[in-house]
């Protein structure tokens, strides 16, 4: 009997876990069910294990339980206190080649994006860069379903699955919000195995002198309720002062389409898209875009979507759940009378 | 004397890139080739840092012969020294691949002329997936720094440099030794006027090429498709929901259309999730 590993990097800053890693705990769930057929028939074991490294992080280790994980390996050690590259790699890649994962799943974060090519590398292997779709899939020719990891290309015009047939583990880096967060269970029992890995002095050179916190506002579209975006209909960069008062009312966040963002009219933190942010709120309200296929795979999971475009054709209307035909300039402040008007009552 | 190098990458400018609607294929033809910005951007931050320190910038680029037009678009902007890596038996390769040609050029660089810095930018605009720098840092056991944002401080007796990196929550400031491999962001630095000089150059320029032949050996099994464990299995044209009503608003008026709209975003139990105890 020999062991089918989903490994989940355990992403956290600070002690706290980036909800992207649970997120990937309910991915590893589901593929680990779609191979537990023909584990079960080849006695083999599925497990689901997450990868957490920390300076005295065990609660997130619990956590990582409570989200989906069978075990969670831990590595607790000062080096790793704060985030860098060539310990957190190096260790990675070693309790890797112990335990051989079948599959590694990493957030597309800047921190995971930093650490996967670096992982993948030091084991040789694949890895997918922001996978939007992942199954484990019968291919001819393989004793064992493999992992199909699709993703965007060519802006978002192209979906291509791909496929890493014989080195392992297979690997997918999956941006923040593409998929959901899983149910936590309170209750979930797993084990938490201590590891520690052999860091060599030259692996820890590299020391961070100085945070910067960003002066001013931060926005954090990703894990925002409510997103009001503005595309090229927004006319000059005044256009955001109206999103901004409905986005306020609505207790959301300010978004916006790339050319935008190129244009210098907002900050990149604020774009949303293949290139900017894949987000998935409550409430999308898209307005003056037109809706390019790099724009819509950013923000088509979102859970409700109100379209303004003046153009009846324009693509955004696809992916709205509600689509007004006219101009955003006048749909907007009504918008925001009604909005005000709800919360009156609702008060009443 | 300082010496730096920068992995460059040609693209097609994505933002041009369209599909027929007739056949729903990608429309290719007429998509101008540029250099990837990321990696422009830090090419002008290397370029900068040899006129300050003294030295030289070597940038080199893995593909078809056309990308020699972006290397002596390198040169125009203040390059040295351009090699092109190209061969048939590269083709094919994913991002180990790559890396590992890029690495094994950037070893016999160094060996030739120390660096002090390799300069990549964070991501490519035609794949965006960010794998190569971090996989060359590997492959030649450097540090990197990914996401950097501006360099404070190169220090070649102290052999270190000081960068700055910017992360979702924060900026950090990094101390590293050299060499060192930096991944840029666009605010690396900006793109200069390319002196007269350099234009001349740069038209004059013949870009080294390096092939399997020579004068990097190459193990066959590690470059193109032998040396990519990934392949790409299937392509499809992406799927979208099913589209929601579509209200006119001159028709109707804009007070029924959001009233409507509103209405069913109500109805969907949208407003009270969102507005919680308000509504």
């Amino acid at each position: 009997m020999s062991a089918r590993r989903f490994w989940v990097f355990i992403e956290q800053e600070l002690g706290k876990a980036h909800p992207v890693s649970w997120e990937l705990l309910g991915v590893a769930r589901g593929l680990a069910d779609q191979v537990m057929e023909e584990a079960q028939v080849a006695g083999d074991e599925v497990l689901i294990e997450g990868v957490l490294l920390g300076h005295e992080v065990e609660h997130l280790a619990q956590e990582a339980l409570e989200y989906g994980a069978d075990n969670v390996y831990l590595l607790d050690d000062p080096a790793f206190e704060h985030y860098r590259n060539c310990p957190y790699y190096k260790s990675i890649a070693q309790v890797a080649q112990k335990y051989a994962p079948e599959v590694f799943l990493i957030g597309a974060t800047t921190l995971g994006r930093d650490l996967a090519g670096a992982v993948a590398t030091a084991l040789k292997t694949g890895l997918t860069a922001d996978c939007t779709e992942l199954e484990m899939g019968e291919v001819k020719g393989a004793k064992q379903r493999l992992l199909l990891a699709t993703r965007p290309a060519f802006g978002g015009n192209i979906m291509a699955t791909i496929l890493c047939r014989t080195h392992r583990p297979q690997m997918s880096s999956v941006r923040p919000r593409v998929f959901p967060l899983p149910e936590r269970n309170p209750n979930a029992e797993g084990k938490i195995i201590r590891e520690t890995a052999a860091l060599e002095e030259a692996d820890t050179l590299a020391c961070i002198l100085e945070f910067i916190h960003a002066k001013g506002e931060s926005v954090d579209i990703d894990y925002a309720d409510v997103i009001v975006a503005g595309g090229r209909g927004l006319g000059s960069p005044d256009g955001f002062k109206l999103l901004q008062q409905l986005a306020d009312e609505l207790g959301g966040v300010v978004g916006a389409s790339r050319p935008l963002v190129d244009g210098g009219w907002i900050s990149y933190a604020h774009q949303v898209g293949q290139s900017g942010k894949t987000v998935r709120p409550k409430l999308y309200i898209a307005a003056g875009i037109s809706g390019a296929l790099q724009h819509k795979v950013g923000m088509q999971n979102s859970d409700f979507i109100i379209a303004i475009n003046t153009d009846p054709d324009a693509p955004i209307f696809e992916v709205a759940d509600v689509g007004i035909v006219g101009d955003l300039f006048e749909v907007i402040p009504a918008m925001i009378e009604k909005v005000k008007a709800y919360k009156k009552e609702a008060a009443a | 004397m300082f010496h730096a190098l920068v992995a460059i990458k040609q693209v097609p400018d994505t933002t041009n890139i369209r599909i027929d609607p007739e056949t729903g294929n990608l429309v290719r033809e007429g998509v101008p080739a540029i250099m990837n910005p990321y990696d422009a951007h830090a090419l002008a931050e290397a370029v900068a840092w040899k006129r300050k320190l003294g030295g030289k910038v070597t940038v080199v680029s893995m593909g078809p012969p056309s990308f020699n037009q972006t290397i002596r678009e390198a040169i125009e902007l203040g390059a040295d020294r351009g090699i092109l890596i190209s061969d048939r038996k590269f083709a094919g390769a994913d991002t180990l691949a790559t890396s590992y040609v890029l690495a094994e050029v950037i070893r016999q660089v160094h060996e030739e002329e120390p660096l002090h810095l390799i300069f990549f930018g964070k991501q490519a605009i035609d794949g965006d997936t960010a794998q190569v720098g971090p996989g060359v840092a590997v492959r030649l056991d450097l540090p990197i720094v990914t996401y950097a944002t501006k360099i404070r401080e190169v220090d070649l007796a102290g052999q270190k440099v000081v960068v700055e990196r910017k992360t979702e929550r924060w900026t950090e400031v990094v101390e590293t030794p050299l060499p060192a491999l930096l991944t840029c962001e666009k605010e690396i630095a900006p793109i200069p006027f390319a002196p007269l000089p350099d234009l001349i150059n740069s038209l004059r320029y013949d870009p080294e090429m390096f092939t399997m032949e020579g004068p990097v050996a190459f193990e066959t099994g590690e470059v193109g498709v032998r040396g990519s464990p990934t392949i790409v299995y299937k392509m499809g044209t992406p799927s979208l929901p099913e589209p929601g009503e579509k209200l006119n608003a001159r028709e109707i008026g804009v007070a029924a259309a959001v009233e409507t709209a509103l209405g069913k975003a109500e109805a969907a139990g949208i407003l009270k999730a969102v507005l919680g105890g308000a509504v």
